[in-house]
């Protein structure tokens, strides 16, 4: 194929994402569901990406990411209350007044300001997530796989933890958690921010230091004998991965509006781990294909299956609430044991990879015209 | 603190940590064999629960234990048999990504068929009598754990170290793949262990559950993380290290919340594993392990 | 092979998910004169036992009053359930599903938290919503789309304190969960009432839980230590059993009070012989009808009961759910319209004979209520002890 005829195809994928955007935004009412889910899958995608850049291209099998959104989901809160209402929220104990006169002086600040406070929100608690990071990478990354994995679940418990404490009270509002929180202008807002956090994953991941991570995921001996610095690449990884999944954690936080600790459970991380095996690990495209069509099936095609169902009057037993969760659940171990791959494998999407797609379900339909329903799974 | 309160808080930690102790020692053995984290012990530890409450709907106790644990062994080779077993030569990630969605499945599918609701755990009548020693009161169960616990792991080191099959754990866990070229039958080695594991998972559970008094599709979750990094802090492999291990992380984690920080309880449990991971990887009793290329 | 049958049978899934969607769509919408009111209950989750009595209650009342006439014409009362898992961040999309399938007014929740996390939602969509028993002051405040036809946390913990200080108690513990807006909230106006009457200093204790920890023998060792003359615990149904059984296996044995989450027979069957002398305040007593529509609601509703296999003992949630569902109804019929805002105007000025008393309500959407039922547990069943009345 060539070259102009895939950047002419990409203009149009993404002028008719624009569209479908511009339309739902002006039909929020009329396709609330569709709007609302549409949305939460962009977010997560976001966080589902940075979990593939350090577990599928780095290969550190990381569980900490709810504790790394929470960071960036407070962060972003707090900066979101408006004034006016922080009040409201902090009704146990009164906000720390330095936090409080912080917040007066940003909103009395110069009106260019304004609308860039979401932004400025949002990097501010990716930093603060990129910072911890560091930090606790220095002794954790060093080591191995299982231990990696439960050690960082461990970490977003104590963050959660902390968060949630007491003591806290006065900055997290403690166990009450946040509310009130300025949401996004609209889903092309949410759109834009998640493509270029996407965008800059992908650009770190085709640059060198991509390379260097996919050399350590395959064979972390032969990588340091190729002279590639172990720590500091996989520190950079981690450092990277969590300061985006905080950034979606800060996009959560705008989104639902309400926060608390609770949000940020273990299986905050085992849903976007769903994600990930679903999409594929290694593959950005594929994480953000299975963050769209996860999210989309589980909180509104398949809520039919917490409902009680009666085809033609007879009612059948299976379905009702929490079979659609046994479904995902199910789902989830077919795919780690059938379809390693996931959707997509360590592949990522291409129009070549599509047309040959199309050619190869076409051979397939022509031959058995009925067993085409699953085909995008190929 | 009086001296009266002191005790009755010692009594609930060593209570709590003889529990923590047994199921432990199923992930100690686990990936003593393995090099598993096996999440879904947790749950198995859950779903004896379960079980327990509908065998002893109909049974009495003494026809119900035995049935619980028959059928929670079960439940623990069948979870090795499906989700492990395919996965023997996949990479790491892959088994572990499949051990966390067996215990995402087994959650969701208790939550759908018992719902979220906790159910009362039933009582057996004589475990539950309570006891008074001055101000100090507990019930036979309290007392019973830790005596259970030790005498259990004190007769597996003996199965591991003086029979056959524990001959053939102890080659296994040592090197996998040359205990298989030595003709020993790797897949019933590992369904032996898992038979250990889920045993004690059972037996831990009637003790927990009797003691708590109730179940829940998530009453799983956190024990079982507690429990592994109570392995860890053992030294993961070794049976007196996980016991060791359970009993330390029940004593902290009760004397914390008696000191008013119970919502760091679970923090420190972690805080703990990585202290322990940064200085003394191996654990407490652990052997010293060297990478193989 | 394998993975051609792997794939038949998902493809069967999804085409069988397909019809059925096609099929539950048709039935609705074959009438075309329906109004919908959204029922916003958890009916998994921690608070999922409660959230399925309150929905019980409103079904009850959907079967009780299936029409509302609105300018003349009759329209068909369809009730839309979702489950927000009593989790904020279910509470969400759930809100969300019932918004966009265009229900005119929302009926719940049990539990305060995701009734707080959902009212920015319903408030941005513009459509009234009634909180059936969540009692946290945060729900209605600064919110005009949300009412409630129960009593309020200060008023509630206000109550508990005057009754546990009237029976003769100088001192206090309180035991509350982490995290929990309902039992954090009503911990904390008990504490300021009780000391209040009783002194500063009187409450000896203040202990916490987290969410699903089902071991609280280190914090009851706490409390057994300061040996107080009462124990409050406002906590969720699932938590209430093991902190009555643990605290007497302690020998614990001063009585032990909570807000009206205790009224809940699964109590008495968990907790056994344990939950006997309990105190809890609650909304309603069945025992004592307060007017004609209550009379006709404790006798139809323990017929509904039997039939959904349930125990015969009417939970207060229940007669709230439905009190929720006649001020809709009142409301819809009062706007004539099936504008959301109109019907959200109209329930300002509802004044109705509930189940649970008279409903009016005050500007800030709360029902003005000023009486607490207390109730004890006797013999293994709830019996009414007393009315409380508190002026504020």
């Amino acid at each position: 194929m060539k070259k102009q005829k895939k950047i002419a195809y990409s203009l149009i994928l993404l002028a008719v994402t624009f569209v479908l955007l511009f339309f739902l935004e002006g039909n929020k009412s009329e396709y609330g569901m569709a709007y609302t889910v549409i949305q939460k899958g962009i977010i997560l995608a976001v966080v589902a990406v940075s979990m593939n850049l350090v577990t599928g291209f780095t290969g550190l099998f990381s569980l900490g990411q709810a504790g790394f959104m929470a960071i960036g989901a407070y962060i972003t809160a707090l900066f979101l209350i408006p004034v006016d209402n922080i009040e409201g929220v902090f009704y146990i104990e009164p906000i720390s007044p330095t936090i409080l006169s912080m917040k007066k002086a940003i909103e009395a600040g110069p009106a260019w300001l304004q609308p860039l406070i979401p932004y400025i929100a949002l990097i501010l608690g990716g930093l603060a997530a990129a910072l911890c990071a560091g930090l606790i990478g220095i002794p954790v990354l060093r080591l191995k796989s299982d231990y990696l994995a439960i050690a960082t679940l461990g970490f977003s418990e104590i963050m959660r933890a902390v968060i949630s404490s007491p003591q806290m009270n006065r900055i997290t509002n403690g166990s009450y958690g946040l509310k009130k929180i300025q949401g996004f202008d609209s889903i092309i807002q949410t759109f834009c921010i998640a493509a270029f956090c996407i965008a800059l994953m992908i650009l770190l991941i085709r640059s060198s230091y991509g390379r260097a991570f996919k050399a350590i995921r395959e064979d972390e001996i032969a990588a340091e004998a190729m002279g590639i610095n172990l720590f500091r690449h996989k520190e950079l990884s981690f450092i990277v991965g969590s300061f985006f999944s905080a950034v979606s954690g800060g996009m959560l936080a705008m989104f639902m509006r309400s926060i608390d600790s609770k949000t940020f459970s273990i299986s905050l991380t085992y849903d976007i781990l769903l994600i990930v095996v679903i999409g594929g690990i290694g593959s950005v495209t594929g994480s953000v294909i299975a963050a769209l069509l996860v999210t989309m099936s589980k909180e509104w095609w398949l809520r039919f299956f917490d409902q009680p169902l009666s085809i033609g009057g007879v009612e059948i037993p299976l379905f009702r609430t929490g079979f659609r969760m046994v479904i995902f659940s199910i789902l989830l171990m077919i795919v780690v044991l059938f379809y390693q791959r996931g959707l997509m494998g360590k592949n990522e999407f291409s129009w070549v990879g599509l047309s040959k797609a199309c050619k190869k379900l076409k051979n397939k339909l022509v031959k058995t015209s009925k067993k085409g329903g699953n085909a995008h799974a190929e | 603190m009086s001296i009266s309160t002191f005790l009755q808080h010692a009594l609930t930690g060593v209570s709590l940590g003889g529990a923590y102790a047994l199921i432990a020692i199923g992930y100690t053995m686990v990936y003593g064999i393995l090099r598993l984290i096996n999440f879904a012990h947790g749950d198995i530890f859950m779903m004896a629960g379960y079980f327990m409450i509908f065998a002893m709907a109909a049974l009495p106790w003494q026809i119900a234990i035995p049935i619980v644990c028959i059928v929670t062994i079960i439940l623990g080779v069948l979870i090795e048999k499906v989700a492990y077993k395919p996965l023997r030569t996949a990479p790491r990630m892959s088994i572990m990504i499949s051990a966390i969605g067996a215990s995402y499945l087994i959650q969701n599918l208790a939550t759908y068929l018992f719902t979220a609701l906790p159910r009362a755990y039933p009582e057996i009548p004589f475990l539950k009598r309570i006891f008074n020693f001055g101000s100090v009161s507990a019930s036979l169960v309290t007392f019973i754990t830790p005596i259970l616990t030790i005498l259990l792991s004190v007769g597996l080191i003996q199965l591991i170290n003086h029979s056959k099959m524990g001959m053939a754990m102890r080659a296994v866990s040592k090197d996998f793949e040359t205990a298989q070229l030595m003709g020993i039958k790797i897949n019933r080695v590992i369904s032996f262990t898992f038979v250990i594991g889920s045993f004690l998972a059972a037996i831990g559970s009637i003790l927990y559950f009797t003691d708590r008094m109730s179940v829940t599709p998530f009453s799983g979750t956190l024990p079982g993380l507690k429990c592994f990094v109570a392995a860890v802090l053992g030294g993961i492999g070794s049976i007196p290290g996980a016991v060791v291990g359970g009993f330390a992380i029940g004593i902290c984690e009760t004397l914390l919340v008696a000191c008013g920080y119970s919502t760091f309880s679970d923090a420190f449990t972690f805080i703990l594993l990585i202290i322990v991971l940064l200085f003394r990887p191996t654990g407490l009793f652990g052997e010293k392990n060297i990478d193989k290329v | 092979m394998k993975k051609r049958i792997l794939a038949l049978v998902l493809s069967m899934v999804m085409i069988m998910g397909l019809l059925s969607g096609c099929g539950s769509k048709k039935t609705s919408g074959s009438d075309s004169k329906v109004i919908k009111i959204g029922v916003f209950e958890p009916q998994t989750g921690e608070n999922g036992g409660g959230g399925y009595q309150e929905v019980l209650g409103i079904r009850y009342a959907n079967e009780c009053y299936p029409t509302v006439d609105i300018n003349g014409e009759t329209y068909k009362i369809e009730l839309v359930e979702v489950d927000n898992k009593s989790d904020k961040t279910e509470a969400v999309s759930a809100a969300q599903s019932l918004i966009s399938d265009k229900v005119k007014v929302v009926l719940g929740s049990y539990g305060s938290g995701v009734s707080i996390a959902a009212g920015e939602f319903f408030e941005e969509a513009k459509i009234p919503a009634i909180g059936c028993s969540c009692t946290n002051p945060q729900v209605t405040k600064g919110n005009d789309y949300y009412f409630r036809v129960c009593f309020l946390d200060p008023f509630q913990g206000t109550v508990m304190a005057n009754y546990a200080f009237q029976e003769g108690a100088k001192t206090a513990a309180v035991i509350t969960q982490l995290g929990d807006d309902y039992s954090s909230g009503l911990g904390s106006y008990f504490v300021e009432a009780f000391s209040k009457l009783a002194g500063e200093g009187a409450v000896v204790s203040q202990e916490q839980f987290q969410t699903n920890q089902t071991d609280f023998k280190a914090i009851l060792t706490n409390v057994k230590d300061a040996n107080p003359e009462v124990i409050f615990a406002p906590s969720s149904i699932a938590t209430a059993p093991l902190i009555i059984k643990q605290a007497r296996e302690l020998g614990i044995t001063c009585p032990i009070m909570a807000g009206d989450t205790w009224e809940n027979s699964t109590i008495i069957e968990n907790a056994g012989e344990y939950a006997e002398g309990i105190a809890l305040s609650t909304f309603f007593d069945d025992a004592d009808p307060a007017n004609a529509e209550a009379e006709k609601f404790v006798k139809g509703f323990k017929e509904y009961l039997k039939k959904n296999n349930q125990s015969e003992i009417i939970p207060a949630v229940s007669a709230l759910g439905y009190d929720s569902y006649l001020v809709a109804v009142e409301a819809i019929k009062k706007a004539n319209s099936v504008d959301p805002e109109k019907i959200c105007e109209a329930i300002k000025s509802v004044k109705i004979d509930g189940v649970t008393g008279a409903i009016s309500f005050d500007e800030n959407g709360d029902a003005n209520k000023d009486m607490a039922f207390i109730k004890t547990v006797r013999n293994g069943e709830f019996v009414f002890l007393k009315t409380v009345t508190v002026s504020e």
